[in-house]
């Protein structure tokens, strides 16, 4: 740790970065603070830094390793559906037994578990607890699935793809069409998962129906924070060592590494289950903040602009990922939130809600064109000043 | 003399051209060969078969004192087993350092937990300060690989597969775009590593293959045409005709 402290000079700031954003936002708090910035924005600011714990996973298979997945959302959203499942179920069995409570005679467990499932699947005119329920009364057990499902898909297509070989747009074209396929998938009605219905309510975390969203929205920023220092910490660890020389060696001349005597297909597996795994746990989190996840977060766009925030921010470096997604879903927010002002031309408004795809296209066409560094380039510009 | 690699009556067509035609090939285990031919001969195909890149239609390739065959291994494998192989064009990572393109290549274990654990001994970056003096590169230790000169990145690679401790050295075309003082640092690297392993050289360029002072393979499509002493394969009419002659 101390090492990597000092052989990586970002790994302190970017901790100092994260330790400081967690006491400014608790400092400006409506719950613990001056009550400066709002509970939706306190949600907002910790979905960002989930989404930044995507970014840096993304980073991880396209900047160091040369894998262009267009599919990472798809483990994101699954790790949402997973912790989704224990919020929504326990939440609804507490609103349940309250309920039944009322009654003369108490309720059997079956009558329980049935209301349950009325309760939850009447939506898709279901009546019954589908089997990949079976798990969701425990909490623990889902949180093992929030890292086992996103893990083992990301484990068979992996296995599948990189032991046939396939490489750059093909294999970005494949990534894109599993979710794709997914998303059209969870879009049924009869698929366990509540069609494009979703799961919803997810803000209200069982047994802490007395404390107020301000409170819970500073709790779940400390939790996303948390999770993206030590992600952080961890990619930057992998990425240090000769295990780092090897997967950026794979990108740069996947041959020579073959011919040094490294199974290739087995490193890439390793980061892309690696990646998909820290997706996963990234999405956890986030929808729990979101409230509310249904099959359009998988949709194909999402892993596109995943990738755009990288680019923009900057490849193979880690903090550019974590750079390009906080100020790019920021300024998303922004636009799209209604808050930006229009632009009256005379002739033509220009609203941002339409607007604001045509200006983040813009930009990134100009970065790659003109700073392939991406912002984290920025960085190199102002450290080498200092070096003078 | 035991054989440490021996390819036999191995074929292989693409595309209905018949790239290598029954070839059969032997080297010693500490031994430097020259394999020489005009384009086309199947010089190339047959290091890709030997080293897993290139499936023969028929034909052994047997490895080593227990004979091991080749044919059921992939690249890795084979490179793990011992055979190196330099690429025509000089192959290094660009953005790693001299000094991390040999310690990745070092003899050490490949498993990718293995290495995410590894950490260099004192040994280790002794060795590669060793293999950096013997390539003529101890001043670069720390400099990207990227900005060496063609012939630096040339010796690099060398480096990194005498890193690799193989048995078998494959070598396609090193000197290629190399100066005169350049070509004969080639030769003595050459020359050296064959003390202790097999070296095969392929290369177009007879001066250089002068040079090395060794045994020569002439192929012609893809079959071995002559073998023998450079000079008794340049006296010999046929590979004057398809070869020399032109």
């Amino acid at each position: 740790m101390g090492n990597l402290m000092k052989s990586n000079r970002s790994v302190p700031i970017v901790l100092g970065v994260l330790a400081g954003i967690a006491l400014l936002v608790t400092i400006l708090s409506e719950a613990y603070g001056t009550g400066a910035l709002s509970t939706s924005l306190t949600k907002t600011l910790g979905m960002t830094v989930c989404l930044c714990i995507i970014a840096l996973a993304m980073d991880m298979v396209w900047g160091y390793s040369g894998i262009l997945s267009l599919g990472h959302f798809a483990f994101f959203a699954l790790g949402g559906y997973m912790i989704g499942m224990w919020l929504m179920y326990a939440r609804t069995e507490d609103v349940i037994a309250a309920s039944l409570a009322q009654g003369q005679l108490p309720a059997t467990p079956a009558e329980l578990s049935d209301a349950i499932a009325v309760q939850i699947f009447g939506v898709v005119g279901g009546d019954s607890l589908p089997w990949m329920w079976a798990f969701s009364n425990s909490l623990l057990a889902q949180l093992a699935l929030v890292v086992l499902v996103p893990g083992l898909l990301a484990l068979v297509f992996g296995w599948l793809a990189f032991r046939s070989r396939v490489t750059g747009v093909y294999l970005s074209i494949l990534t894109q069409a599993m979710t794709l396929a997914l998303s059209l998938y969870l879009f049924q009605n009869d698929t366990g998962l509540r069609g494009n219905n979703g799961l919803s309510g997810l803000q209200n975390i069982p047994g802490a129906e007395a404390i107020p969203q301000s409170q819970i929205s500073i709790w779940f920023l400390w939790a996303s924070i948390l999770a993206l220092a030590l992600a952080y910490v961890f990619a930057a660890w992998v990425m240090s060592g000769k295990f780092g020389n090897v997967i950026r060696g794979i990108r740069d001349d996947e041959a020579r590494v073959r011919f040094l005597g490294y199974s290739v297909e087995g490193y890439k597996l390793f980061v892309f289950v690696v990646s998909g795994v820290m997706a996963g746990i990234a999405g956890a989190l986030y929808y729990p903040q979101a409230g509310i996840i249904n099959p359009d977060e998988l949709a194909p766009i999402a892993s596109i602009y995943l990738a755009v925030w990288v680019a923009i921010g900057g490849r193979g470096r880690l903090y550019g990922a974590i750079i390009g997604a906080a100020v790019v879903s920021l300024l998303s927010t922004w636009f799209t939130g209604g808050r930006a002002p229009d632009v009256n031309l005379g002739f033509y408004v220009v609203q941002w809600v339409d607007w604001w795809t045509v200006l983040l296209g813009l930009g990134f066409v100009l970065v790659t064109l003109f700073a392939p560094k991406g912002l984290g380039g920025l960085v190199d510009l102002i450290s080498r000043k200092d070096a003078k | 003399m035991s054989q440490l690699l021996e390819v036999s009556g191995v074929s292989v067509t693409f595309d209905g051209f018949r790239a290598i035609n029954n070839l059969s090939f032997q080297i010693g285990a500490a031994e430097l060969r020259a394999v020489i031919g005009p384009n086309g001969a199947g010089k190339t195909t047959f290091m890709d078969i030997v080293t897993g890149k290139t499936r023969p239609d028929e034909g052994r390739v047997l490895w080593g004192e227990k004979s091991v065959s080749l044919l059921g291994l992939n690249e890795a494998q084979i490179a793990r087993e011992g055979v190196g192989r330099k690429f025509q064009r000089p192959t290094v990572f660009e953005d790693q350092t001299v000094a991390d393109n040999l310690m990745v290549a070092l003899k050490k274990d490949r498993a990718p937990i293995a290495v995410l654990l590894f950490k260099p001994s004192k040994a280790d970056h002794q060795r590669v300060e060793e293999l950096a003096a013997e390539i003529g590169l101890s001043d670069q230790l720390q400099t990207q690989a990227g900005i060496l000169s063609h012939g630096q990145k040339q010796w690099l690679e060398i480096g990194m597969l005498l890193a690799q401790e193989p048995r078998l050295l494959l070598v396609d075309e090193p000197a290629a775009g190399m100066t005169g003082p350049e070509r004969d640092h080639t030769t003595e690297l050459l020359k050296e590593a064959a003390k202790t392993r097999a070296v095969v050289v392929v290369e177009h360029d007879m001066d250089f293959v002068r040079k090395l002072d060794c045994k020569v393979t002439v192929l012609h499509e893809g079959s071995v045409l002559a073998e023998g002493s450079l000079d008794h394969v340049t006296s010999n009419q046929e590979v004057i005709d398809v070869y020399l002659g032109r």
